[in-house]
This record gives C-alpha cells, sequence and structure tokens, in this order.
C-alpha cells in the first residue's frame, strides 16, 4: 500500500502521546526517525495494520494531552499505523469528542437532552450564553458545547467539564450552574502541567507510569486523573443515585454503597469472585445452561435472550471468539450502567470474565462511551487489579482458561451502542452499522464469532451461577424473569437507579420514587406524561400508570421498556420543545448511512419545528411525519432509524402533543 | 486454439417465490438477482454491479414475509422457500419516501432513471417545502459530528454546496451526491487501493473527502477516474462533460460508444469512447471486462486528448 502522507511534523507532546500507546516507532518505516540502515530493509506495514484497532486509542491519546488532533498529529498516527490518511480523517470526524480543529484545552459539555430539558437546561444554556458567548466559542480558556444525554438524569442538569493534559482530568456538575463551571482565568494551563498528586497516591508520577503492561506498550494504569478539576462540589458517591443502597434484598445493586469500589479485597470480602469460581466448577457449557434456564433477555433494549445469544457463539467452529460489554450506554435518560460501573465496577469485570469462560473467548472488551470519566478511572482500576491478582491473565484461578479485557473508549456517538456498530469502532473503522445477517454470533468484532452484551445483562449473570438458573427464573413474570433496574429520573421526588422484580407496575415504582410531588393543594400530582424506554421508547400518559413493567405487559400497552428509562414529565414542561430536542438528538446521532433515516430524521425535525410554531399546515405536517417515520421505521438499516419515530408518534398518538387527529389521517 | 473455461464450483438451486412467482436460482445469488432472473424491475440506486453491496440508499428494499423490516434486495442472500413481496404497499411507500427525501436534499438532475421512478411511485420531493439556499463553500465540510443549528422549518435543508473544481480532468459536485459510497469503495480496497478519500463527518453532514478537505492535487488522488465510472448521479463528473453540460453542448443523443482496446501499455484494458461531433467527450470502460471490471488508469481513462490535438505547425 503506496500510502501519500502531509509532510507536517507532530509536536512533542503529540508525538509522545501517541508513542505512549503504540509503543516507540521502530524505524523510519513507521514514522520514527529515518536511518541509513532503514533502507537496507523494508518492512511490512502488515504488522502495522493489523493494530489497525488502535486508531481510536490513539486518538483518544492525542485529544486528552493536546485537546485537539491537529494534521501532523492524524498524520503521525496514520504512519505508525499504516492508515490511509483520508480514512483517519473519516474515523475522527464521525466523533462528536474530536476536534480537527485547535480550541482550548477546556471544554465543557452541557447536557442539553431530555432529562436536563426538564430540568431547566435551557436557563443554564443561556448563563453560559450570556458570561462565555455561544456554544463552540473560544475566549482561549475553554469552550462549551450543547451536549446529547450525559447520563447523569437524577442530578439534572449536568455539565461534564474534560480538560487536556498529561493527565488528562475531568469533573463532573450535577446540577450544574454557570459559575462553577466556567473555569476561573488562568485555571486553565496553556502548556503540559503535570496534575498535582492525588491524594491516594494514584495520581503520583512515579505512580502513574506503571510497568508496561498489554504487550509491553508503556501505560497509565488509568486514563484521567483521580484528581478532579476545581469548581464544581465533589461529585456524590455512587450509591447516592441508588435510594434503595443497602437494602439487603436487592441483587444487583447489593454491593453498592455497601463495597469500596476501587479495592478488589472489599469486593472478594462481599462475595466477588464467588460466582468466577463456581462457573469454573459448572463449565463452560454448565454456566451456559443456567444461563438459558434463567430466562435472562439482554438488558439494553433489545430484550434477546442471553442463553441463546451464548449458545450460539459458544458453538461456532471459528476461533478466536470474542465478548464485548456494551457499556455506551447512550440512551437518553439512562444511567443505570453507570451507576453499575462506579458502585460495583469488579462485578463488571467478573460477569464479563464469566461470558469470556462461557463461550471460550480470548479477549473481553469494555466499550465504554467516552462521556462516563469516572466510570472510566474505576473500571480501569478494576481491570488492573484483577490482573495483578491472576483474576484475568493466564491461567485463571490455575482453571487453564486465559483471558483478557481491554477498555474501549467511545468518543460521542451514541450510534456506537448499536451491536454492529461497536465492532467497526472497536476495529478502527468508523463507527457506521453493519447490515445483519451475519449476527454478530456468526461474524461479529473482527470477522469472528462474538457475543455482546449490555452492561445490567451481564451484572445479572453473577446471581444467575451462584444460585442456579431455575432460582432466578423464579422472579418475575413470563418471559420477563429476574430483577430489572429502572432509571427513574425528571419530575419526581427521588430519582435514581432503582431494582425492582419484573411484575411491578408503573404506580408501584412511582410510589417507590416518591411520585411526582403534591400539587399547591396538597394532592399527590399526576405527571403529565411518562416517557419509557429513552428516545427510542415512547410516551404513556400520566393516567397509565397501571401499565406492567414486564416485556409483555408494556408490549400489551403499545409501549416499550427499552433501556429502563422513566422519565417523568410534569405540566411545566414544554411538550413540543421536549419533541423537536428528540427529533435533534436523532438527526445527530444518525451515522448517516442510509437515506430514510440520514434525511428522515432532518425532515422529521423540520415537521416538528413548524408544528411546534404552528407555522405550517398543521395536518399536512402530521402526515407527513408519519409517512417519513414509517419509512424510517421500515427502510432503516439499524435500530436508530427504525426507533427515531417511536417517541414522537406516541406523543402525538397518545399525549395528543398537537392536538386531537382525524381518524381519517391513519 | 482451445482454452480453458472455468466453472466454479456446482452451486446448489434455492427454490423462493418472487411476488408469487416461482425462481430457481443458485445458491448465494442475492434476491436482487432472483428478482433479474425473472424480469422484475427493482431500482437501485448504490447498487454497483462492480462492488460489494453498501445497501445504503434504501430504494430497492423488498419484503420478505416473517421479516420485521423490510430487506435490501441488493445484498440479502435468498433462501429456500423466502417468499419475496417486490411491490406491495410496504415496499412502495419506503421506495417512495426514499427517493423524495433523496429528491428533497439532493440535485438529482443527472441521475439516470429518476424521473421514470419517481412517476412510478408517485414521489414528490418538493412537498417537503422549498429548498434551503446551498451552503457556502467549505461550509458543510466544517461542520461537526452530532451538532447542528435547528432551523425554522420553513425550507427543506439539502446537501447542496458549490461544485469542487481543483484540477483538470474532473469535478466533483457534492450537491448531488446520494452518499452511495461507490467511490470511496472504488477509490480503496475493492479496487484502486489509492484511498484518497473517505466518508467524513456524520448523518446528513457526512460526505464524501480527501483528509483535512484538502483539494484533489494535494491528496493522494492518482486520476484514475475510477470513481467517476462508479458514480450513479453525476457528482462526479468528467471536465469536458462539466464543460459541455455548463454550455448547453452536451447532448447524449448525439453521441456515440466505440469499445476499443487501450494502447498505452500491454495490459490490453477496454475503453469505451464516448464520442459527440468528432470529438471524445469521455471515456468509460466496460464492466463485464472479466480482467478490469471497469477499472482504467489515468493513461486510459484521461490520456485521450493526443487524438483529437493535432499538430499546427
Amino acid at each position: 500500500m503506496d500510502l501519500h502522507f502531509l509532510d507536517a511534523v507532530p509536536e512533542d507532546a503529540e508525538r509522545e502521546a501517541v508513542d505512549a500507546v503504540l509503543g516507540p516507532p521502530d524505524s523510519g518505516w513507521d514514522g520514527g526517525t529515518r536511518h541509513a540502515s532503514d533502507l537496507r530493509f523494508a518492512e511490512g506495514g502488515h504488522v502495522a495494520r493489523g493494530r489497525r484497532d488502535l486508531l481510536l486509542p490513539a486518538l483518544h491519546a492525542v485529544n486528552d494531552r493536546v485537546g485537539w488532533i491537529s494534521r501532523a498529529a492524524l498524520d503521525y498516527i496514520c504512519r505508525r499505523l499504516t492508515i490511509p490518511p483520508a480514512e483517519a480523517y473519516g474515523v475522527a470526524t464521525f466523533y462528536a469528542m474530536f476536534a480537527l480543529e485547535r480550541r482550548p484545552r477546556r471544554v465543557v459539555h452541557v447536557c442539553t437532552d431530555i432529562a436536563c430539558a426538564a430540568k431547566d437546561s435551557a436557563s443554564l444554556c443561556a448563563q453560559m450564553r450570556e458570561r462565555a458567548g455561544g456554544p463552540g466559542g473560544d475566549d482561549g480558556e475553554f469552550t462549551w458545547h450543547e451536549s446529547p444525554c450525559l447520563g447523569l438524569c437524577e442530578r439534572a442538569p449536568a455539565a461534564v467539564s474534560l480538560q487536556a493534559g498529561d493527565p488528562p482530568r475531568y469533573s463532573v456538575a450535577a446540577p450544574a450552574r454557570a459559575g462553577e463551571i466556567i473555569p476561573e482565568p488562568g485555571e486553565v494551563p496553556a502548556g503540559d502541567t503535570p496534575a498535582a498528586p492525588a491524594a491516594d497516591g494514584h495520581g503520583a508520577p512515579g505512580d502513574s507510569h506503571g510497568p508496561p503492561l498489554g504487550g509491553g506498550r508503556p501505560q497509565r494504569r488509568t486514563t484521567f486523573s483521580p484528581d478532579t478539576l476545581p469548581g464544581p462540589a465533589p461529585e456524590p458517591p455512587p450509591h447516592a443515585a441508588v435510594p434503595q443502597a443497602g437494602d439487603p434484598d436487592l441483587v444487583l445493586l447489593r454491593r453498592i454503597g455497601v463495597v469500596d469500589p476501587t479495592s478488589l479485597d472489599d469486593y472478594r470480602a462481599n462475595g466477588g469472585y464467588a460466582a468466577l469460581r463456581e462457573a469454573m466448577r459448572l463449565g463452560p457449557s454448565g454456566v451456559i445452561r443456567e444461563v438459558a434456564d434463567s430466562g435472562l433477555v439482554g438488558r439494553g433494549g433489545a430484550a434477546f435472550p442471553t442463553g441463546r445469544k451464548w449458545d450460539a457463539t459458544a458453538k461456532r467452529p471459528e476461533t478466536p471468539r470474542y465478548v464485548i460489554c456494551n457499556a455506551d450506554e447512550s440512551e437518553p435518560g439512562t444511567f443505570k450502567d453507570r451507576v453499575l460501573m462506579e458502585g460495583d465496577p469488579f462485578a463488571v469485570v467478573e460477569a464479563l470474565t464469566i461470558a469470556g469462560y462461557a463461550n471460550n473467548a480470548a479477549v473481553g472488551y469494555i466499550y465504554i462511551r467516552g462521556e462516563y470519566p469516572r466510570a472510566l478511572w474505576l473500571l480501569e482500576n478494576a481491570v488492573e487489579l484483577a490482573r495483578e491478582r491472576n483474576l484475568l491473565g493466564t491461567d485463571i484461578l490455575g482453571s487453564g482458561f486465559d483471558f483478557d479485557i481491554e477498555i474501549r473508549r467511545g468518543a460521542g456517538a451514541y450510534i456506537c451502542g448499536e451491536e454492529t456498530a461497536i465492532f467497526n469502532s472497536i476495529e478502527g473503522l468508523r463507527g457506521e452499522p453493519r447490515s445483519k445477517p451475519p449476527f454478530p454470533v456468526e461474524r461479529g468484532v473482527f470477522g469472528k464469532p462474538t457475543a455482546i452484551n449490555n452492561v445490567e445483562t451481564l451484572v445479572n449473570v453473577l446471581p444467575i451461577v451462584l444460585h442456579g438458573g431455575p432460582a432466578y427464573a423464579s422472579v418475575g413474570t413470563g418471559r420477563s424473569t429476574g430483577p430489572k433496574l429502572f432509571c427513574v429520573s425528571g419530575a419526581v421526588e427521588r430519582p435514581g437507579v432503582y431494582e425492582v422484580p419484573f411484575g411491578a407496575d408503573l404506580r408501584a415504582l412511582m410510589e417507590m420514587c416518591g411520585g411526582a410531588g403534591t400539587g399547591p393543594d396538597g394532592a399527590q400530582r399526576l405527571p403529565r406524561a411518562v416517557l419509557l424506554g429513552g428516545a427510542a421508547g415512547g410516551f404513556v400518559r400520566g393516567d397509565e400508570l397501571d401499565i406492567p413493567l414486564t416485556l409483555e405487559g408494556a408490549r400489551d400497552a403499545g409501549a416499550t421498556l427499552g433501556s429502563g428509562v422513566i422519565l417523568v414529565l410534569d405540566d411545566d414542561v414544554d411538550l413540543t420543545a421536549i419533541l423537536v430536542r428528540i427529533a435533534a438528538f436523532f438527526r445527530d446521532e444518525s451515522c448517516g448511512q442510509c437515506v430514510p433515516c440520514r434525511v428522515g430524521t432532518v425532515r422529521q425535525e423540520e415537521a416538528l419545528v413548524r408544528l411546534s410554531r404552528e407555522t405550517g399546515a398543521r395536518d399536512t405536517d402530521l402526515a407527513l411525519l408519519r409517512e417519513v417515520g414509517d419509512a424510517m421505521r421500515d427502510a432503516s438499516i439499524c435500530g436508530l432509524g427504525q426507533t427515531a419515530w417511536n417517541a414522537v408518534e406516541s406523543a402525538i398518538d397518545r399525549l395528543g402533543a398537537f392536538g386531537p387527529q382525524e381518524e381519517s389521517t391513519r | 486454439m482451445s482454452t480453458p473455461v472455468a466453472i466454479g464450483t456446482p452451486r446448489r438451486l434455492v427454490e423462493a417465490t418472487v411476488d408469487g412467482r416461482q425462481v430457481r436460482v443458485p445458491e448465494g445469488s442475492t434476491i436482487l438477482d432472483a428478482c433479474e432472473s425473472v424480469g422484475t424491475d427493482v431500482p437501485t440506486l448504490c447498487y454497483g454491479d462492480t462492488l460489494t453491496p453498501r445497501n445504503a440508499c434504501r430504494v430497492c428494499v423488498v419484503e420478505v414475509e416473517g421479516a420485521r423490516t423490510l430487506v435490501p434486495a441488493c445484498s440479502r442472500r435468498i433462501e429456500d422457500s423466502m417468499s419475496v413481496a417486490t411491490d406491495s404497499e410496504r415496499v412502495r411507500h419506503s421506495r417512495k419516501m426514499v427517493l423524495e427525501l433523496l429528491g428533497s436534499s439532493v440535485d438529482l438532475s443527472t441521475t439516470p432513471g429518476i424521473a421514470e421512478w419517481n412517476e412510478r411511485y408517485d414521489a414528490r420531493p418538493e412537498r417537503f417545502g422549498p429548498r434551503a439556499e446551498p451552503a457556502t463553500m467549505g461550509e458543510r465540510d466544517a461542520r461537526r459530528a452530532g451538532e447542528h443549528t435547528v432551523g425554522d422549518g420553513t425550507t427543506a435543508e439539502t446537501v447542496e454546496q458549490p461544485v469542487k473544481d481543483d484540477n483538470d480532468l474532473y469535478v466533483r459536485d457534492y450537491g448531488k451526491c446520494i452518499m452511495c459510497y461507490k467511490c470511496v469503495d472504488a477509490c480503496g480496497e475493492q479496487w484502486q487501493n489509492t484511498f484518497a478519500i473517505g466518508i467524513a463527518g456524520r448523518g446528513f453532514d457526512a460526505g464524501v473527502s480527501t483528509e483535512h478537505d484538502l483539494a484533489l492535487p494535494d491528496s493522494a488522488c492518482v486520476y484514475c477516474g475510477n470513481c467517476i465510472e462508479v458514480c450513479p448521479t453525476g457528482a462526479l463528473m468528467f471536465r469536458s462533460e462539466y464543460e459541455m453540460r455548463q454550455e448547453g453542448t452536451w447532448d447524449e443523443e448525439k453521441q456515440s460508444q466505440t469499445t476499443t482496446v487501450c494502447t498505452y501499455c500491454g495490459v490490453g484494458c477496454n475503453v469505451t469512447l464516448h464520442v459527440q461531433e468528432n470529438e471524445i467527450v469521455k471515456v468509460t470502460s466496460p464492466h463485464d471486462n472479466p480482467v478490469t471490471h471497469g477499472n482504467l488508469c489515468i493513461k486510459g481513462r484521461f490520456g485521450y486528448q493526443h487524438v483529437q490535438q493535432r499538430r499546427r505547425d
């Protein structure tokens, strides 16, 4: 491959950042200094090209260190990995968190998505505009953007600040105030300044560059400094998002608030790694049998039976096989996986190890969204500690089973939560979904059989293995077995992650979270609407609280549980503005591959803007929305386009968002 | 002289129905192949006969009994006892919407077949409202993933922008681009292995681009023109054709096509010369050529000027 590079020389910091991921270059052939001896041999690019999957980590490394990806830096990455620059540019521009133009080191992401919009993110943005100019502006110190859901819905409105450096630092402000997320003049360093050592020693310079890991590549132990940026109040501990924390009847959330999420010893003292031992006693097929018997179905939204997925993957003749933990939780209103990863990170690592064992996989990936710096930090720490204790690596627990976990960080793309888009993202391609068939169990990441599961799904495997599939299946109703997490946010007294056995109805859950508060007359208020299942789900009316929160119950009611979002809207909320926001979300997050979704989401937004401003012909626009929506649902490649009209449709039909409709429109 | 004939591995026949008619096609055939075998016309835009289907445009969708969503005929393999409907109400609706969504956002004036399909599916792209003003040069390329300004809904946004005219051989009019990915595949690993272009950006703002939107002469482009060969909409166009269209002299009725052998080297690629009024106006290559599959190099594609330039002395 005769690649054409630019003659741009990377800065030292850029080169260092890339080399920290890829190791130093061997010769002039892969981007190092050219010596006379290089001319005596030609190293094939095959070895470098085989590491294409390191493109995303390398882009992150530069973006984390310098704050943006210059032409020279992209060029250097391309030389190192033998990637055509046009392709790497296509990958870098796919992700919202990468900048290809110079920008300040500090970037503040202000969430304006549904849950935050319902908590008046608009006035937060107005204050930001007033004090710091419009989004994307640059005052030299920082820049800010309006962001899709940051997964901090229980503390809306939220903002996450990321600051490039060595190491990069972050802060989470929720609820956020403009005053605390705008840095003081001079607060953001102009150049590379190592962060002050953190109190717990993790951030100390001597400590932070651990021994070379992963094939001799020097790596920091964690990506972000645990020493968060000054400004907002310290982030509350993960269990603050779990109102039931400490309840002994909990299954999935049992350890949250009970164990120290940074301590492997504490995890083991609280029953950690008992499930892996039990799994090894059962053997791979035994684990799959228990999971199949449990009736566990995927908790990411599609509700596919996990046992069937694993069985199909494990039976494939091709090797190596892979397991992936889908931690790209980006559905607006969803934050359960964040709470699991932050509160009980070792459980995620242990569960993925069991999945790897059951499917006889060699490598597991945790693909975590880029907007979760604390969860990333805790997972990196957990994987590292597990590796040190031989709970990952070769011959785990003396069983002869070899398995390791790599953490991959997304960079701001909702679509990468789609299972086949994750594969492309991990492989260093644009995160565009693939067409199915072939399904992941046949041809997944790197073209090999892959079992991909959501974080919550995997965590369910621990009690299944420990107590047996039938015991698990005895909880719940019909096809909906076991406990389920719900992400309650919006106009409720106690938002947070709730664990209930399948079978409770919406009213019961509303009671658990204190309901929608009381009105001026002291009576319990009924919510105006509840969004079930996130932006890809649908609205139900506030008087439909009898809907059972089971897969069948929701389906019979014409709704979906999706990823477990329960976003409560009261009368103060401008529903049409929320609908325009949902349409804008899908337009922003469409990968752009297929016509129905790429253009359909634009036309949907335009029609909703007209409807909300009452500037068009109402009936024509409603009919237009329906026609576009039907085509998106029927003809899009992936679930994003297929569901992009769900919430809008339900708001029109169920909530009467734009007034009553004539029967003839259908 | 006897030449060996490759017969390939014998393939099992698959039996299925297309619109109620029995079809028997070799295993591994696509639904599109099966439709063609019984003479059922399926519109295609992003499908390329020499490329791996991307099934991005979704105009070829058909209804397969039992499937939740429609499936792309160009890439889905036909299976035993599959029942395919190519003209059901669902199919007609989605095809109509795809044509309308494309027609309202892209300049399809040089896309063959569009007028006929619009009529067949009763597609009226203009019903999304008046078209928005085209973007200025570079504006679309500079947009960031995941960000856009919500408009007022009075106009239908389009991908239209000025023509990229940065070299002597061909022009890129991305206002006509339907994002079929064919040029990227032809430039990349499927044929040319030059990788001068890729898909950049995301969503509605995604587009075909060189790295950092460099001009073609600064990019890896080798001017093989294989991207022009596969472009279904005229977004990529010979400069000669582009200029003649501008002048209003382009007239396909007056053109003749002559397939001959390129004289530059010993490979023997076939070139099809399109001649209007005794002048070569563009060069294509037969896709069924077993060696080159429609691909040429810069010499075969663009090196024809010597034929029509006489020495003046």
